[in-house]
C-alpha cells in the first residue's frame, strides 16, 4: 500500500520538477544564463491563475490560460528588459556578464516577490483545478488532478522533444546549446535563437506554475525554495543538460517522497541536498553534463 | 565640582558640559500646555503584507479614528505610528527601537506572531515601553513575566495563550465533537512553531477529558508544501477527528485536504481560516473546515462587535481577522488607561492596564494579576471571555459554539465520513 503510494505521489511531483527544470536547463544550455528569477515567473503565474478565477470570475480553464499566458509575457520581460541589455552592453567586459545577470535576475525575481506581497498578501493561493474528484489506483485513492498534472507535464515536455528534435528552428536551438559560435558561422542570428529559446521558456514557466498551484499552492514565500529547487535539479543533472534535469527531477521527487512517506514530512527536503553534496564532491559536471 | 576637577576633568571642559546639560534639560522641559495637545502616539509593529496581520494597523487606526472623532483623551489626539514587519523577528527589533527612540511613542501594538513578541519582550523592559500583543498565543510570553516582573512588566497579552485557546477548544469539543456525533478517537496535527508546544501539551491533556483518546500527535514543519503523506499517515490511524492547530500553514493543508478527499473532519485551530477571504484563497476547499476564533463575522459576541465589523468593512472592504477585533480593542483600553493614569508614563500606565475592566469586541477584557503563573494574561472563560468554533458553509463562517449565540449546525461536505471510522 505504501509502495504504491509513493510511486504514485512521486511520479507526480517528479513530473512536475521535470517541467518546472527543463526551461531552466534549456536557457543555461544555450544561452549560459541561470535565471534566479525563475521562481518569481512560476509564482507570478500561479497568483495571475488564482486572480482570475477569484476577481474576474474565469472558468478554470480561462484562469489557467491567463496565468500560463502572464507567466508567459513575464518570461519575456525578464528577457528583454533584465537578461538582454546585460548580454548587450558594451560597458560591462564580457567574462562578468554572467554574475552581472545572476544578481539582476535575482533581484528582479525579489522585486516580483514583493510586488506580489504587496498587491495579492504572501498568503498561499491555490488554483482551482481543472479536474475535481478522485481515482483508485490499486487502492490508492489518487486526486484526479494529480494524474492529469503527470499527463500534461509530459504532454508538454514531448511537445518539447519534438520541437527540437524534429524541426529546424528546433534544430538550431540545439545546435546553439552545442556550439554558438558554429551556429552563427552557419548564418543564423544568436539573438534570434535567444528569443526562442526564452519563448519555450516562458511557456514551460507559466505551464509548471499553474499546475504547481493547481497541486500543491503557493505564496511569495515559495519564490527562493522553488528557484532553489530547479537549480538542484539542474546541478544534479548537469547543467545545460535536458536529459539530464528529467533524471535528476525524478531521483529528487522520489527521494523526497520516499523521506516524507517513511522517515518523516519534516525532513523531507535534506536527503535529496545530501545526494546533491555527493555528487558535487564525486562528480561535480552532474549526472549528465557536459561542461 | 571639586572631586570633578579633581579627577581630572578641566574647568573649561566642566563650564561646557554644564552648559549643554542645561540646554538638553531645557530642550526636554516642554511646557506643560504643549504637553496636553500632543497627540498620543502608539505604534503598531505587525505582519502588514500578511492576511491576518493586515487587519491590525487597519482596526487599530479605525479605534483612533473613533476616539478622535469623539474628542480624543483628556482632549489628545490618538495617532497612530505603523511599521511593516514583514513577518521577521529582526526587523521588529529596529522598528521597536525606531518607535521609541525616534518617534517617541507612548505604548505599541505589535504582532500576531509569537516568536516576534518573543523577541520584542526584553526590549520592552530595556526601553521601558508598555508593549500589548493582538494575536501571538505562546504561553511563554506570560511565564517569562512572572519570571521577570520588574523588568518585564511592561509587556500584556492582548490575546489569549495557546494554553487557554485548547481548553476553549476542548470546552466546545466536549459539546459537538462528543455531544453530537458520538466521537471517540483524535489526531493531533499541528506546526511545529512556539505557540503550538503549549497548545500540543493542553490537547494531549484536556481530549482524554471529554472522552477522546489522542491516537497519534504529528508535527510538521511551517515550510511543508505537500501535505499527502501526513494525511495518508493520520488516515491510516482511523481517527474520527483531526485536532489542527495551524497558523502559519492553512491554504495549502485545507486545499489537499479537500483534492485528496481525506474522509475525516478537521477541527481546531486553523488561523487564516478566521479570514474571510480564506474561501476565495482555497477556492471552496475550506468547506466544512471547523475552527477555534474570538470572534466571527456575523455573531454579536457583546454589543460592540458587529458595530465594529460594520464600520471596519465600510473603510476597508472586507471583514477584520481575528487579529483585528483585539487591535482594535487595544487602542480603546490602552486610551481608557492613559485616561485613568492620567498620564502616558510607562510605570503608570501598566498598573493602570492591570486593573483593566472593558467590555470590547470579543468579551470582556480582564488581565490576570501579579501572582498568577501567567500574570498579564487575559483571564478566560465564563464571565470574561468564552471563545466561539466556526464552521466554513457555503462560503460563510457559521457560529455554532457555544449553543447561545450559534448561528447554524454542523454541516460536512459529502468525502467526510462522521462516525463511520472507529
Amino acid at each position: 500500500m505504501v509502495f504504491w503510494q509513493i510511486l504514485i505521489d512521486g511520479f507526480a511531483i517528479s513530473s512536475l520538477y521535470a517541467l518546472g527544470a527543463t526551461g531552466f536547463a534549456l536557457i543555461f544550455g544555450v544561452s549560459g544564463v541561470l535565471n534566479l528569477s525563475h521562481g518569481a515567473l512560476m509564482v507570478a503565474a500561479v497568483v495571475a491563475a488564482w486572480a482570475a478565477g477569484n476577481d474576474l470570475h474565469a472558468g478554470p480553464y480561462a484562469g489557467a490560460a491567463l496565468g500560463v499566458a502572464v507567466g508567459f509575457c513575464a518570461t519575456m520581460v525578464t528577457y528583454f528588459a533584465i537578461v538582454a541589455p546585460l548580454q548587450n552592453s558594451r560597458k560591462i567586459r564580457e567574462e562578468e556578464k554572467e554574475i552581472f545577470i545572476l544578481t539582476a535576475t535575482l533581484l528582479w525575481g525579489i522585486m516580483i516577490q514583493q510586488l506580489i506581497a504587496f498587491f495579492y498578501t504572501d498568503n498561499a493561493k491555490t488554483v482551482a483545478p481543472i479536474v475535481a474528484g478522485v481515482i483508485r489506483i490499486t487502492g490508492v485513492r489518487t486526486p484526479a488532478n494529480e494524474i492529469f498534472t503527470a499527463i500534461v507535464c509530459w504532454l508538454v515536455i514531448g511537445l518539447l522533444w519534438l520541437l527540437v528534435n524534429r524541426t529546424r528552428a528546433g534544430k538550431a536551438v540545439l545546435a546553439a546549446s552545442m556550439n554558438p559560435r558554429g551556429v552563427t558561422l552557419l548564418g543564423i542570428e544568436l539573438s534570434q535563437i535567444y528569443i526562442a529559446v526564452w519563448a519555450i521558456y516562458g511557456v514551460l514557466v507559466g505551464v509548471a506554475g499553474v499546475l504547481l498551484g493547481m497541486f500543491l499552492g503557493v505564496s511569495s514565500y515559495s519564490v527562493g525554495p522553488l528557484t532553489a529547487s530547479a537549480f538542484s535539479i539542474v546541478v544534479l543533472g548537469g547543467l545545460g543538460s535536458v536529459s539530464g534535469a528529467l533524471i535528476a527531477a525524478y531521483v529528487v521527487g522520489y527521494l523526497e517522497t520516499i523521506t516524507a512517506y517513511l522517515i518523516s514530512p519534516a525532513y523531507r527536503t535534506i536527503p535529496a541536498l545530501l545526494l546533491l553534496i555527493v555528487v558535487m564532491y564525486i562528480r561535480p559536471r552532474g549526472l549528465l553534463g557536459r561542461r | 565640582m571639586n572631586k570633578l576637577i579633581k579627577h581630572g576633568v578641566s574647568a573649561p571642559t566642566f563650564m561646557a558640559l554644564t552648559a549643554s546639560a542645561a540646554l538638553v534639560a531645557l530642550a526636554f522641559a516642554t511646557p506643560a500646555s504643549a504637553q496636553s495637545n500632543e497627540p498620543i502616539k502608539i505604534g503598531v509593529i505587525a505582519e502588514a503584507t500578511a492576511v491576518a496581520g493586515s487587519s491590525i494597523p487597519q482596526a487599530a487606526q479605525l479605534a483612533a479614528d473613533e476616539i478622535n472623532a469623539a474628542g480624543g483623551v483628556d482632549g489628545r489626539k490618538i495617532e497612530i505610528v505603523s511599521y511593516d514587519n514583514h513577518s521577521s523577528a529582526p526587523e521588529s527589533v529596529r522598528a521597536f527601537q525606531r518607535a521609541v527612540n525616534e518617534d517617541h511613542v507612548n505604548a505599541v501594538i505589535a504582532s500576531y506572531i509569537s516568536e516576534v513578541v518573543l523577541a520584542l519582550q526584553p526590549w520592552t523592559g530595556r526601553l521601558k515601553t508598555v508593549m500589548v500583543t493582538p494575536g501571538a498565543a505562546s504561553d511563554v510570553i506570560t511565564q517569562n513575566i512572572a519570571k521577570d516582573y520588574d523588568h518585564l512588566k511592561y509587556t500584556f497579552h492582548g490575546y489569549a495563550t495557546s494554553t487557554s485557546i485548547a481548553d476553549a477548544t476542548c470546552a466546545a469539543a466536549k459539546d459537538l465533537l462528543v455531544g453530537q456525533l458520538h466521537m471517540q478517537s483524535a489526531v493531533v496535527m499541528s506546526e511545529d512553531a512556539a505557540w503550538t508546544t503549549p497548545l500540543d501539551e493542553e490537547y494531549v491533556k484536556c481530549l482524554p477529558g471529554i472522552g477522546i483518546k489522542v491516537l497519534d500527535h504529528i508535527r510538521f514543519s511551517p515550510d511543508t508544501t505537500d501535505f499527502t503523506p501526513i494525511f495518508n499517515k493520520i488516515e491510516g490511524e482511523k481517527p474520527n477527528v483531526i485536532l489542527t492547530g495551524i497558523s502559519h500553514v492553512g491554504v495549502q493543508p485545507t486545499v489537499q485536504w479537500k483534492q485528496q478527499e481525506v474522509p475525516i473532519p478537521m477541527f481546531g485551530v486553523s488561523s487564516q481560516a478566521t479570514n474571510s477571504s480564506f474561501w476565495n484563497d482555497t477556492n471552496g476547499a475550506t468547506e466544512g473546515v471547523l475552527y477555534q476564533g474570538f470572534s466571527g463575522p456575523d455573531v454579536a459576541v457583546t454589543p460592540k462587535t458587529l458595530p465594529f465589523v460594520t464600520a471596519f468593512k465600510a473603510k476597508y472592504g472586507n471583514n477584520p481577522s481575528y487579529c483585528g477585533y483585539t487591535a482594535y480593542d487595544e487602542v480603546y483600553y490602552l486610551a481608557d488607561a492613559i485616561k485613568r493614569a492620567g498620564s502616558t508614563d510607562s510605570d503608570k500606565l501598566v498598573d493602570a492596564l492591570e486593573k483593566t475592566d472593558y467590555v470590547g469586541t470579543v468579551g470582556r477584557v480582564q488581565f490576570k494579576g501579579k501572582d498568577s503563573p501567567n500574570p498579564h494574561a487575559l483571564k478566560i472563560g465564563e464571565g470574561t471571555i468564552t471563545g466561539l468554533m466556526l464552521q466554513w458553509q457555503n462560503g460563510k463562517q457559521v457560529n455554532l459554539w457555544p449553543l447561545n449565540v450559534a448561528n447554524g449546525k454542523l454541516k460536512f461536505p459529502p468525502f467526510i465520513k462522521v462516525g463511520s471510522a472507529n
